[in-house]
């Protein structure tokens, strides 16, 4: 049996954090992930990120991923990679796979699980065509892969992800044949969408996918005018002539480790869905579990890495690395840097958001020490 | 040909060793290291398994380990998400058809 104090699943921004902030109060820990590289979905980002410059703004997510992953090794924090954990308990007993074949039991004092998330379907005829994908996972193609999915790009979603990955699409030598949005106004980031427009993508608002065409894989797609009550206008209907569809609407937590942990839930639509309840120090309905990142509900890097060092930092204290005052102090630090990441047009949504988490967690978490 | 290999921020893809791979019995190239479902993208290759009932397509879907839709048979054992298991010289890929079949007893070499 192995046993680690701490024991952080996910090594995304979110997990790298919270194990750089657990191992500097002086804990022990371990950091599992499935994949073979650590950084999650870090070095796929190869814009700059937004904020200031406590938040590392205008530095590159790839660059960022590279500083976590120095800091990690210069702490001595080790990490387990093709490490794909399968179960965890209330008791903390976690059971994982190792390199696809063994398969190994860690009993943790604390668990901080920071899994990220999953992009969201949408359903048209012929959506199971291959040459239709996430956007994000035309992302990993480019970025992490150095392929092409396509040459021809249709995009469905305008937020974030859907003009980040656009303009990525264009640098690596795509053509983005259009971006649809079924609501009447666009849903990104003004610097992205205005970097995808000046490059000529046309952008049609009010606007949906009727069906990919073609019979082995992707060979068109035909897209419809909506109206205010988001119906099909009959006659509107445009064919475009593109090889790969990528869809950009949204992303849901990736929960199910807090779900069989026994994490009480509540339901937040502006975050992505179900998201496990926690406190102000990212501690979930079950003592000694925390989450941070995307699981706890869908934002950016930026947020992820401040709540994963929310969350080392409460781990560590809680085992006694700090003093009530200390953790106390740390913590309301972050909390600035959250509350000025989460404003704005975005931003305060969720906020607001995040807040009724907060609030459901305040009534359900008796232990929590209100900062 | 679909691989970047000029990028204004990933740079010049360079120093990359060559391996071959087999799929569905012809020779393809892959770049050491490289995902298989990646290395099929650059030889044009979209299509990866059909459906056990309705035998329809399917290629990539989420590109990180996730969904499953990617799966094809590897050097004989099925159901091998594509996206995140890298290349190696000489490796057997094949087109799964539905849940796919058992080609080899031991998967420990
Ligand atoms: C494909 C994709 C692309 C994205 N691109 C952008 C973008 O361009 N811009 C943007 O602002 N946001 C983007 N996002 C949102 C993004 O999730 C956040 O920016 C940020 O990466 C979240 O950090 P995280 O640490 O919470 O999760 P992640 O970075 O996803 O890290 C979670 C890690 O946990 C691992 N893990 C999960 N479950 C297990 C398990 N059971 N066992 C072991 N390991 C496990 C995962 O493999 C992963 O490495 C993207 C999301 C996805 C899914
Ligand atoms: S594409 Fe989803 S698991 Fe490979």
């Amino acid at each position: 049996m192995n046993s680690f104090p701490i024991v952080v699943i996910g090594a995304g921004p979110a997990g790298l954090s919270a194990a750089i902030e657990a191992a500097k109060a002086g804990a022990k820990v371990l950091v599992i992930d499935e994949n073979l590289k650590p950084g999650g979905q870090l070095f796929k980002q190869i814009h700059k990120f937004f904020g200031s410059r406590v938040h590392k703004a205008g530095v590159r997510g790839m660059d960022i991923g590279r500083q976590l992953l120095e800091e990690t090794k210069n702490l001595g924090i080790e990490v387990w990679l093709d490490t794909e954990v399968c179960g965890i308990d209330q008791t903390k007993n976690i059971w994982a796979i190792r390199n696809k074949d063994t398969s190994v039991n860690i009993r943790a004092e604390k668990v901080i699980v920071a899994s990220g998330a999953t992009e969201n379907a949408v359903r048209f005829p012929g959506w199971t065509l291959p040459g239709v994908m996430g956007a994000g996972a035309a992302q990993t193609m480019i970025n992490t892969n150095h392929v092409l999915p396509g040459k021809k790009i249709l995009m469905v979603g305008s937020g974030n992800v859907g003009v980040i990955v656009s303009y990525q699409l264009l640098q690596a030598g795509a053509e983005v044949v259009g971006i649809i949005e079924a609501a009447p106004q666009l849903g990104g980031y003004g610097v992205h969408t205005a970097k995808v427009r000046r490059a000529g993508v046309p952008f049609y608002t009010a606007h949906t996918i009727k069906r990919a065409m073609g019979d082995h894989c992707v060979a068109g797609a035909e897209i419809v005018g909506l109206d205010a009550g988001w119906n099909p206008i009959p006659g509107t209907e445009k064919v475009l002539k593109i090889d790969t569809i990528c869809l950009a609407t949204g992303l849901t937590p990736l929960t199910e480790l807090a779900w069989i942990a026994g994490c009480e839930f509540t339901y937040i639509p502006e975050l992505g869905g179900h998201v496990p309840i926690h406190d102000l120090h990212m501690e979930s309905t079950v003592k000694g579990i925390y989450i941070a990142g995307d699981i706890s509900g869908v934002e950016e890097a930026s947020t992820a890495m401040e709540e994963g060092r929310l969350a080392g930092i409460s781990a560590a204290a809680d085992l006694g690395c700090y003093t009530a005052e200390e953790k106390r102090k740390r913590t309301l630090e972050i909390w600035d840097h959250l509350n000025a990441l989460r404003c704005g047009q975005f931003g305060q949504k969720r906020r607001d958001a995040k807040d009724r988490i907060l609030a459901v967690g305040k009534e359900m978490i008796s232990w929590a020490v209100h900062v | 040909m679909t691989r970047i290999c000029e990028h204004p921020i990933l740079g010049d893809l360079t120093g990359v060793d060559q391996v071959t791979i087999i799929v569905d019995g012809k020779p393809y190239p892959a770049h050491e290291g490289e995902m298989i479902a990646a290395a099929l993208l650059a030889n044009d290759i979209k299509t990866f398994r059909y459906t056990a009932h309705q035998h329809r397509p399917r290629g990539i879907y989420c590109g990180i380990g996730r969904c499953t839709d990617c799966i094809m048979t590897v050097d004989g054992i099925p159901n091998i998400r594509t996206c995140i298991t890298p290349v190696r010289d000489g490796m057997v890929i094949e087109t799964q058809y539905g849940v796919g079949e058992w080609k080899r007893g031991d998967h420990h070499e």
